[in-house]
């Protein structure tokens, strides 16, 4: 504990039944790895919500920021070669 | 005879369960921090699940037409067996983990050992419970390592805990003759190497822990007698209060 007044926060990953990938659903706080991945289990799966959880440390995560948007993202978004949409589809394909 | 002698076991285990899982939804609201404050409240509700069927269990056994309601808000204090252990107050939060890792290693030992009993709903009742005391387990065996490993402070507060509650272990594997029956015919286990297994379970973690048992003669004994310490009553008229009140009241 870096700490002594303050648990870490940490993000909160589960897996659902049905899911294929662990999902964000929330953060807490906790005073280790273990404890956190037993807080999360108490918080966010009690009401049979997963099979799976991830708990890592949120200061760990590198995230982009919001200032860096344009350079980021915007280039993607006027360029629509880059998006598969000059195909023709055969008659009988469905769910495309 | 035999069916009363194992509706009054069960009535021991389940009582013990609501009164434990009563003093865990104490700390609702109270809790050091909110995740904490969610995961007692989760090992109370469980606990709560469980003393639901050993009631229900007991009041069908007993065949005197009490079900689970009657039997948990319409009986005194003298008619509850519940463990002293579990009626003991909250303390701190040290306190109340100590309390709860030792009735945690009590259950498990218990219905490890029930799940294997000749009677099937007592079978299904121990299976079901295990699953649950295992993850309590886990949670307080984290909890009695931080705390006694950790500062100075938090390794004091969990030897006072242990030193505060150690008196009233001694009638964790109590068995009365009556009871011996049940054993004979594989209803029950013998409860003597159960208490074997238990302590040296608990030794070797105390020992892991840093802390040590204290020099205590004076073991207070009398749940299954219905002797309790001055706290149940408190528990009892607060549990009790609206059915008492409003006899038989539902929303």
């Amino acid at each position: 504990m870096d700490n002594k007044n303050h648990w870490s926060l940490y993000e909160v990953f589960v897996r659902s039944k049905q899911g294929l990938s662990h999902r964000h659903v929330g953060s807490l706080r906790a005073s280790d790895d273990e404890v956190a991945l037993q807080n999360a289990r108490d918080v966010y799966t009690r009401r049979n919500e997963g099979v799976s959880i991830w708990v890592v440390k949120s200061e760990l995560i590198t995230s982009s920021q919001p200032d860096e948007k344009p350079e980021f993202f915007d280039p993607s978004l006027d360029k629509v070669y880059r998006h598969p949409t000059f195909y023709n589809i055969p008659d009988g394909i469905e769910h495309m | 005879m035999n069916q009363t002698v194992l509706a009054q076991f069960l009535l021991h285990v389940g009582d013990s369960q609501l009164i434990l899982s009563h003093r865990l939804a104490e700390w609702c609201g109270h809790a050091p921090e909110l995740e904490l404050d969610i995961a007692l409240a989760n090992i109370g509700l469980d606990l709560l699940g469980q003393a639901r069927t050993a009631l229900s269990l007991a009041g069908e056994i007993e065949g005197l037409g009490r079900d689970e309601d009657k039997l948990a808000y319409f009986r005194t204090e003298r008619e509850y067996r519940n463990l002293l252990l579990c009626e003991q107050p909250n303390g701190d939060f040290a306190q109340t983990m100590v309390r709860q890792w030792l009735m945690d290693l009590y259950h498990l030992e218990l219905f490890t050992a029930l799940s294997q009993s000749q009677q099937a709903d007592v079978a299904a009742f121990a299976v079901k419970s295990l699953k649950e005391v295992k993850y309590h387990l886990r949670f307080s065996t984290t909890w009695m390592e931080r705390l006694s490993l950790g500062t100075a402070e938090a390794h004091e507060k969990t030897q006072q805990g242990l030193n505060q509650l150690w008196r009233f272990t001694a009638e964790l594997f109590e068995q009365n003759a009556d009871e011996q029956q049940l054993v004979a015919q594989g209803i029950l286990p013998d409860f003597a190497p159960l208490k074997a297994a238990w302590a040296a379970q608990v030794q070797t973690e105390l020992q892991r822990f840093g802390l040590s048992l204290p020099d205590t003669g004076a073991y207070r004994s009398g749940a299954k007698q219905g002797l309790h310490t001055e706290y149940l009553g408190f528990i009892l008229a607060e549990l009790q209060y609206m059915q008492r009140s409003y006899p038989n009241m539902a929303w």
